[in-house]
C-alpha cells in the first residue's frame, strides 16, 4: 500500500444556478492574457448541449482519455508512445480554435472617438487573434446558454446515448441542468501520459496536476490526450496551460477562486487518501460500468488505524490525516455515495466529483403529476432522465445514480417531516439505507453548507512545501513571472523571440470622417 | 577573391558554429520559457497534416543525408565498393526525393504563414524570416541538382566533402583550398546553410534540440515530489 493524499472537489449540481461567477473570477485571475482569451480553466455548460469545445464528450471524434487494449493494459486513446511521436509534426486529434471559438473584443474606443454622424456609433467586434473585423460571430464560449440554439444541434450531446431523445425537444418535456467544468486533476491523467517532454506532472503531496512552463515545448499532445479538453494551447507563448487548482491558495489553506466565489455554495474541497499502487489496476478494469466502483475501492478509510500508520510512513502529515477525516468530499463520495466522477469511462480516475441534479420535482409531485414511491417522489419520473445522468456520471449505470437521488429526496422528506410536522420518519431512511446521523449530516453539508464545512483544506506542511514557508528561498524573488527571473530586460526586443508580456497588441482603428450629404 | 573565400568559408563556419552552440546554451539556461516549437496548428488546421509532415520528414531526411554524405570519409565508402560517381548518383536521387517532399510541404507552409490572417498576425518577424531562409536554402539546394547532373564523376562532391571534413577537423586553410573550383550556386548554398546555424538559437528552430526521443522509454505517469 502506498498512501497518497489529494485535495479533491465535489460540485453539487442540484444547487448550481449557472451564474458563471466561478468562470469569471477564474478568468480574471488566471487567463485574462494574450493567447488565453479563448481558454476557460473553469466554464459552465448548459446541458443538454455539445459543450465547449464543441462535442468534447465524443471521444470517437477527439480520441481523448485511455483505451483498454485486448491484453488488458491501457494506453492513451490517441495512441501509444510511438504513435504519439509519429503524430508530433501535425496532431490529427487537435481541436482548432474554431472548435472552441474565435475570441473577440469590441472597439469600445470608437464609442468615445467617433465623429459626429447620422447613425449611432457602434462598438464592433474584432478578433483578438488577428485583430480583423468579425462580421458575424458564429460561436462563443457559452453559445448554448440556457438551451440556446435549436434542439437538433444540442441533441448531439453524447449523454443522450440510449435515451429516446426526441421527446425532450418538445417544449413541455424539455429539461436542462448546468455543468460547471474544470480540470479533474485525475489520478491517472491522460495528459501527463501524452506529454512527450514530461513537462506535466502530478504533485505527490496534494495531487494537483501542473504543467512546467519552462519544460513544455509545445508539442500539444496533452490537448488531445485530455478527454475533458481542459488543457489549452496558448498561441502567444507556444506553451500549453491548464487549471492549476489555485495551488498558491490551496497551499496556504484557502479554497480555489472558483470555490471561494461560488454564490450557490455548491463547491466542496477536502482531502481524500488513496492507494497509489492500485491506480493502474483500477483504471484497467474490463467493464466500463465497474470503473466507478473500482475508483471508490482505491480510496482509503481515514479512520482505519492501518491506513493511518501507512500514511504516516508515506510522509502524510497528521494535519492532513485529520483533514481527511473531516473531509466533506469523503462524506459525499464514499460515505453517502451521492457524488460521482465525471465520465469514469475515460479511465482517467477524475478527482472532481458531482452530485447529480434533482429536477424541480417536489412541487410537481404534490400536484399529482408524477408518481410517488411511498412518500418520496418516484425518481424514474424526474424531468432529467436518469439514463442521461448515468451516461454523464457512471458510464451508463443507473443504479448508483438512482440511489443517490433517492437519498437526497429521502433527506428532504425526512427533514420536512421533522421540521414542519415535528415527526421523525425513520421508514423513509430505511428505504434508502441511511442512518439518522448520516441524514442530518447530509442536511448540514448540502442545505446549510457552511464555509468551514465546505472547505477543509490543511495548509501544506513545512516539510512538504519549504518554499511556502521558507522566506529565505523566496528572498529576491518576484512572484509569478514568465521566465527569465524578475528581469523583463530593458531592451524593446527580446533576443530569443519572447514577446513582452507587459504590452498588449492593440489594433489602431481608423475613423472615417463623416461624408457630407 | 581568396580573402573573401577565407572569410566566408574559413572563418564564418566557426563564427556560426560558436553562436549556434553558445547561443543555444545561453537561451536554454536563461530563457527556457521561450524554448518551444511554437506550433500554430490550433489557429488553422487546414492541410496541416500533409504540409507539416511532408516538410518535417523531408527536411529530416535532407539533414541526415547531408550529415552522412558530407562527413563520411571517402575511404569508407570506397572500401564498401562504392565509387564517388555512384555515391553522387545516390545523393542526387535521395536528395531529389526528400527535397521535393520538403519543397511541397514548405511551399504550403510559407503560403499559410504569409496569407492566413490569424497565423500572419501572430507570427514574429523571426518566424517569417527563418521560414523564408529555409525556403531559399531549399530552392538553392534543388537548383544544384541539374548542375550536378552535368558532371557525374563525383569530383565536385569530393571537394565539398573535403571542405566539410576540414572544417570539422579545424583545418580552415585546407578547407578553403578544397573549395577552389566549386561553383557559385554551391557556395551560396553553403553560405545560407551556415547562416541557418547562426540564427538558429534566436529562432524557433531550437525545438530541434528538444526532440522528445526519451519519451517512449519513460513510464506514462510523472509524479513530482517537493
Amino acid at each position: 500500500m502506498k498512501v497518497r493524499a489529494q485535495i479533491a472537489m465535489v460540485l453539487n449540481l442540484d444547487k448550481c444556478i449557472g451564474c458563471h461567477t466561478c468562470s469569471v473570477t477564474c478568468k480574471n485571475v488566471w487567463t485574462s492574457r494574450d493567447g488565453m482569451e479563448y481558454a476557460w480553466f473553469n466554464n459552465v455548460e448548459t446541458k443538454p448541449g455539445i459543450g465547449y469545445p464543441k462535442d468534447w464528450e465524443n471521444q470517437d471524434r477527439w480520441n481523448g482519455g485511455w483505451k483498454r487494449r485486448k491484453d488488458g493494459r491501457i494506453e492513451p486513446k490517441q495512441g501509444g508512445k510511438w504513435r504519439i511521436l509519429a503524430n508530433i509534426f501535425a496532431n490529427p486529434d487537435l481541436p482548432a480554435i474554431d472548435d472552441y471559438y474565435e475570441p473577440w473584443d469590441y472597439d469600445y474606443a470608437h464609442l468615445h472617438n467617433a465623429p459626429e454622424s447620422k447613425a449611432m456609433p457602434v462598438a464592433r467586434p474584432r478578433s483578438a487573434i488577428s485583430g480583423e473585423r468579425m462580421e458575424k460571430i458564429h460561436w462563443g464560449p457559452n453559445w448554448e446558454e440556457i438551451l440556446g440554439t435549436e434542439f437538433a444541434k444540442r441533441s448531439k450531446d453524447y449523454n443522450f446515448e440510449g435515451v429516446q431523445k426526441e421527446i425532450y425537444g418538445e417544449f413541455e418535456n424539455t429539461f436542462m441542468m448546468y455543468l460547471p467544468r474544470l480540470c479533474e486533476h485525475c489520478l491517472n491523467p491522460a495528459c501527463v501520459a501524452s506529454c512527450p517532454s514530461g513537462a506535466i506532472y502530478k504533485r505527490e503531496e496534494d495531487g494537483i496536476v501542473l504543467i512546467d512552463q519552462d519544460k513544455c515545448r509545445g508539442w500539444r499532445m496533452c490537448v488531445s490526450g485530455c478527454p475533458y479538453k481542459k488543457i489549452y494551447y496558448n498561441w502567444n507563448t507556444g506553451k500549453s496551460e491548464k487549471c492549476i487548482f489555485c495551488y498558491p491558495r490551496i497551499e496556504v489553506g484557502q479554497p480555489t477562486v472558483c470555490s471561494e466565489t461560488c454564490v450557490g455554495r455548491i463547491r466542496y474541497l477536502g482531502v481524500l487518501l488513496y492507494d497509489a499502487d492500485q491506480i493502474e489496476k483500477a483504471a484497467s478494469v474490463a467493464d466500463e460500468k465497474s470503473l466507478y466502483q473500482a475508483q471508490l475501492d482505491i480510496f482509503l478509510d481515514p479512520y482505519n488505524p492501518t491506513v493511518q500508520a501507512e500514511a504516516r510512513k508515506a510522509g502524510v502529515p497528521d494535519a492532513w490525516l485529520q483533514a481527511a477525516q473531516d473531509s466533506p468530499v469523503y462524506k459525499m463520495a464514499i460515505d453517502w455515495k451521492i457524488a460521482f466522477p465525471l465520465h469514469p469511462e475515460y479511465r482517467t480516475l477524475p478527482m472532481v466529483w458531482y452530485v447529480p441534479a434533482l429536477s424541480p420535482i417536489q412541487a410537481r409531485a404534490e400536484a399529482g403529476q408524477i408518481g410517488m414511491n411511498g412518500i418520496i417522489p418516484d425518481v424514474g419520473s424526474l424531468r432529467i432522465p436518469l439514463k442521461y445522468l448515468a451516461n454523464l456520471l457512471t458510464a451508463g449505470d443507473e443504479k448508483p445514480v438512482r440511489l443517490a437521488l433517492e437519498r437526497m429526496l429521502a433527506m428532504r422528506a425526512y427533514m420536512r417531516a421533522k421540521v414542519v410536522d415535528g415527526e421523525v420518519k425513520e421508514d423513509v431512511l430505511k428505504a434508502v439505507n441511511l442512518r439518522i446521523d448520516q441524514v442530518e449530516s447530509m442536511y448540514r453539508y448540502l442545505a446549510i453548507a457552511n464555509y468551514e464545512d465546505r472547505f477543509v483544506i490543511p495548509t501544506s506542511h513545512r516539510e512538504y512545501a519549504s518554499a511556502t514557508y521558507d522566506a529565505f528561498g523566496e528572498r529576491g524573488g518576484c512572484g509569478f513571472s514568465f521566465g527569465n527571473g524578475c528581469s523583463p530586460g530593458t531592451d524593446k526586443t527580446n533576443l530569443f523571440g519572447g514577446k513582452k508580456v507587459t504590452t498588449r497588441r492593440a489594433i489602431p482603428i481608423r475613423v472615417e470622417p463623416p461624408t457630407k450629404a | 577573391m581568396s580573402y573573401l573565400d577565407t572569410l566566408l568559408f574559413g572563418v564564418y563556419p566557426y563564427l556560426a558554429g560558436a553562436v549556434f552552440l553558445l547561443g543555444s546554451l545561453a537561451r536554454f539556461d536563461r530563457d527556457q520559457f521561450t524554448w518551444k516549437a511554437h506550433s500554430s496548428q490550433i489557429l488553422n488546421n487546414r492541410n496541416m497534416r500533409l504540409a507539416s509532415n511532408l516538410f518535417h520528414v523531408g527536411i529530416l531526411l535532407l539533414f541526415l543525408g547531408h550529415f552522412v554524405g558530407l562527413l563520411t570519409p571517402p575511404e569508407i565508402f570506397h572500401a564498401l565498393g562504392v565509387s564517388a560517381g555512384a555515391k553522387q548518383v545516390l545523393a542526387i536521387v535521395a536528395g531529389s526525393v526528400a527535397g521535393l517532399m520538403c519543397f511541397a510541404g514548405l511551399t504550403m507552409l510559407v503560403q499559410r504563414r504569409l496569407t492566413d490572417p490569424r497565423v500572419r498576425a501572430t507570427s514574429t518577424r523571426m518566424d517569417i524570416f527563418i521560414l523564408l531562409l529555409l525556403y531559399a536554402q531549399l530552392i538553392l539546394g534543388l537548383l544544384t541538382i541539374p548542375v550536378s547532373l552535368m558532371h557525374l564523376d563525383g569530383h565536385n562532391m569530393l571537394n565539398l566533402m573535403a571542405w566539410a571534413r576540414n572544417i570539422v577537423t579545424f583545418d580552415p586553410t585546407e578547407a578553403v583550398a578544397a573549395l577552389g573550383e566549386v561553383g557559385l550556386l554551391f557556395r551560396l548554398h553553403l553560405f545560407l546553410g551556415l547562416t541557418i546555424f547562426l540564427v538558429f538559437p534566436f529562432s524557433r528552430l531550437v525545438h530541434i534540440w528538444s526532440a522528445p526521443v526519451t519519451y517512449p522509454f519513460r513510464s506514462y505517469q510523472v509524479v513530482r515530489q517537493r
